[in-house]
């Protein structure tokens, strides 16, 4: 009896010790949290990173940031407006529905209906129709021809749960509403949302009915956002996580240098900006009342000629910066090499155009900055008011989490503010429609949080939609460039590094819109 | 004169004299406080001044070091504003919140304490457990909450003029429960000893009772957890400010300095938090121990 229960309990320490050589569990940590587990709420990377683990779309991304296929297996087009798209069959969602065309055209109306902020990935679609269970039309309203890297950012999530739980519509950012999806998932994809609890821990578990090949070892997966910097740091050299984003910069040296941990840096799609409020007639938070001196280019332009860009690479951004003069990375689809020049820091054309635009002792604005998303974001703002100082702009500068910055931004309730984009389809368009064209119908303008309106910029980016002349597209992406850039729209300041500090026992991919692909995750 | 020569012939000047640890706690608090208060007279640089600031200062290490700078005594921080100079002006910010808020803790809670130690009954009750429902949440959610409040009713709170008042009122209103409980358990042993009887057998107001008899013998713990309140009211402002609801990163207090530099910890430019830390350090340790010793020399016990 006594030897029976010995080699029970022996076989059961067995199956712990082999069980745990084989599963593994991934710690990871960023600087901040997303806003919620609902992928419509918010379209921010944060966001659809981590729910992009649970959730998936019609078409993905492969290792090297090809489109590959995803719930769709392939896609044609049929007429210049109609995409044939044949969906995955065998699809199960983590409740144990099957995934249909139904689910994908709820998923299309919920993106692109009340509370959506991920309107900007279905806004070319006129509609979709369903062929049968597992085959939609997609109808553009112009020819649209980079529809499928498009939808890749639009998540599909089940028609029969968000009904259930009166989750039909994603509750609105901006007023930081809540309801079921926010704070659980169901997916179709290879990993389970386990727990949340917003702003302390995320637990992931992978999903064992995943239809593709798993091509990862993780079991389980622990997000913790940490905000603080050095203790961000502390928590990966002590081991208490596995790999972090981004690895502040002072510390690179510090984390190469140890023999367990190894630095991923790559620069990121993404672009950082300022922009100005040139809608209004008198701005939110200035001390000029009756007029609105961005109305003023000269004035927009004094603020582009007086910021020090190098100055931030060297200093703020330990040189790892690429200043730009473009509001997109060398890498996008429609990117203008000529173009890419930036108005040189000169701190006397500045003075002299704040005299002719009739402020020569400058005013007072109000700036809003995040604290917590991109790489050293208050510090770049803090430079930026010491250099607007010097010709005389006394910035009021409001660093804030994410969480009360971004619904500002979104509202249009800044005067002028620090923010940056990455074109989720890799391609230019993304960037004219939703940042730089006029805020209008859905999702056009969605995050020009200014408000910068120019027509011919309008026409050209629809016209760029509906081109299927790479040479022609280019041509006309330049010149709404060169339009923005003229008009300075938006001031371009750099493509930051997309930097993760990481055990030298963990394996991943990093590709250049920063997202954490769990899926091809190995832990040794 | 004469009062001055009363002074130093007291028992208290005498109590000070004879304590060294005092005395040198004294001097730095002065030091500190002279510092902060004479900040533009002081300090080298002006760190709050923007259009003075060059970003390619950043980092610079303390003078004494080879990549030192001689203008920048104990180095530049992460904006290029010199530490020390730093150091001088947010002192002065943080003492000044400190101080207004742990007075308003201060003088709100004593009062409260005492009202519901001497009064009693119904009011007692109910003060008690608006105090226990405050305690029972922390008190930078409490100090959150009412910031939140105060910047709805004043949108503009973003200039520091504003911010700064909208701290002081949110750190002082967070932090009187302390008072008012350790008050009112005084208030309670105190009003039945028989000094507090006989002014109520005489007919003296009650007001005047608890103000000029009571006060007097509870004053000793307060001043205690004024001296430690002082620097939780201090770093309190430091975690406001990191949550965009403090005073504007343009013009860091001492703690906001301390947390800047926390960031650059590990990555060995240690000057822009050590500094500050020492500095905050020595200022709530004096305060401390200034606290300590004004407790037992004022206490007719320990005589």
């Amino acid at each position: 009896m006594k030897r029976t229960f010995s080699r029970i309990a022996f076989g059961a320490l067995a199956c712990v010790l082999v069980s745990a050589a084989d599963a593994a569990t991934l710690r990871f940590a960023n600087q901040g949290d997303a806003l919620s587990m609902d992928p419509h709420m918010h379209n921010e990377a944060v966001l659809l990173s981590l729910t992009g683990n649970v959730y998936e779309s019609l078409t993905g991304r492969g290792r090297k940031f090809e489109t590959t296929p995803e719930l769709a297996t392939d896609w044609k087009q049929t007429a210049p407006t109609v995409w044939r798209f044949n969906l995955r069959k065998g699809v199960k969602f983590h409740d144990g529905t099957p995934f249909t065309a139904d689910d994908v055209i709820f998923s299309f109306e919920r993106a692109r209906g009340e509370g959506s902020d991920v309107k900007v990935y279905v806004s070319a679609i006129k509609e979709i129709r369903k062929v049968d269970a597992h085959a939609i039309d997609i109808v553009t309203t112009d020819p649209f021809l980079i529809l499928p890297q498009t939808v890749s950012r639009w998540y599909v999530m089940s028609k029969s749960w968000c009904e259930k739980n009166n989750a039909t519509r994603p509750a609105d950012v901006r007023k930081g509403g809540e309801n079921y999806a926010t704070l659980r998932a169901n997916g179709t994809g290879p990993f389970m949302l386990k727990s949340r609890e917003p702003g302390v821990r995320t637990v992931f578990t992978a999903n064992p009915d995943w239809w593709g090949k798993v091509e990862h070892n993780v079991t389980e997966a622990i997000f913790t956002p940490i905000g603080n910097d050095a203790t961000r740091v502390a928590a990966l050299v002590s081991g208490e996580i596995d790999m972090m984003d981004p690895l502040p910069l002072q510390d690179v040296p510090r984390v190469q240098s140890n023999p367990n941990l190894k630095v991923m840096q790559s620069p990121e799609l993404r672009t950082i900006f300022l922009g100005m409020d040139q809608k209004r007639d008198e701005l939110l938070h200035s001390n000029i009342k009756g007029r609105n001196p961005f109305k003023d280019v000269r004035v927009r332009r004094a603020f582009y000629q007086a910021i020090d860009i190098e100055a931030i690479r060297t200093r703020i951004m330990r040189g790892v910066s690429t200043p730009t003069g473009l509001m997109v990375a060398p890498d996008t689809q429609g990117f203008a090499p000529e173009l890419n020049k930036r108005l040189p820091y000169d701190l006397e054309a500045a003075k002299k155009l704040m005299a002719e635009a009739g402020y020569p002792s400058g005013f007072e604005v109000g700036m809003n900055c995040p604290n917590d998303r991109y790489v050293n974001d208050s510090e770049i703002c803090q430079a930026i008011a010491a250099m607007l100082a010097k010709i005389g702009v006394k910035v009021n500068l409001v660093a804030e989490s994410k969480s009360l910055f971004f619904p500002k931004v979104i509202g249009r309730n800044v005067s002028f503010y620090l923010a940056g984009w990455t074109p989720a389809s890799q391609d230019s368009h993304n960037a004219l429609f939703a940042v730089m064209s006029t805020p209008g119908e859905g999702a056009q303008g969605q995050f020009n949080g200014g408000a910068y309106s120019n027509p011919r910029l309008d026409e050209l980016t629809r016209k760029i939609g509906a081109e299927n002349d790479t040479a022609r597209r280019n041509a006309m992406i330049a010149e709404a460039f060169k339009i923005h850039q003229d008009d300075i729209g938006h001031i371009p300041l750099h493509q930051q590094p997309i930097t993760w500090g990481m055990k030298k026992t963990v394996e991943m991919v990093q590709l250049p819109d920063n997202f954490l692909y769990m899926r091809w995750v190995m832990v040794k | 004169m004469t009062r001055l020569a009363a002074f130093l012939d007291s028992d208290l000047a005498w109590s000070f004299r004879h304590s060294p640890v005092t005395v040198v706690a004294a001097i730095v608090a002065i030091i500190s406080i002279v510092g902060a208060i004479g900040s533009p007279l002081f300090a080298p640089h002006d760190p709050f001044d923007l259009a003075k600031l060059d970003l390619l200062d950043a980092f610079a290490p303390p003078a004494w070091f080879d990549q030192g700078k001689a203008a920048f005594l104990l180095g530049t921080d992460d904006q290029g504003r010199d530490v020390f100079s730093t150091i001088l002006y947010g002192t002065r910010i943080s003492l000044a919140v400190g101080v207004a808020s742990v007075v308003l803790s201060m003088a709100l809670g004593t009062a409260l304490g005492l009202l519901a130690g001497y009064v009693g009954g119904v009011l007692d009750a109910f003060i008690m457990r608006v105090a226990d429902v405050q305690l029972s949440f922390p008190a930078i959610l409490i100090a959150l909450l009412i910031n939140g409040l105060a910047r709805i009713a004043w949108p503009d709170a973003a200039h520091a003029g504003i911010a700064f008042w909208v701290i002081v009122l949110s750190i002082g209103l967070s932090g009187w429960v302390q008072y008012a409980r350790t008050v009112r358990g005084s208030t309670l042993v105190e009003a039945r000893k028989e000094y507090v009887q006989a002014a109520r057998v005489i007919g003296r107001h009650p007001l005047a009772i608890m103000f000029q008899h009571v006060l007097p013998n509870v004053t000793g713990p307060v001043l205690v957890i004024a001296t430690i309140h002082l620097a939780t009211a201090i770093t309190t402002e430091a975690t406001l400010s990191f949550l965009g609801v403090g005073m504007p990163p343009t013009t860091p207090s001492l703690g906001t300095l301390i947390r800047i530099g926390n960031d650059f910890l590990f990555s060995g430019e240690w000057w822009i938090t050590v500094f500050p830390g020492v500095a905050l350090v020595a200022l709530v340790l004096s305060v401390n121990l200034l606290g300590d010793w004004l407790r037992d020399a004022l206490n007719p016990r320990l005589r």
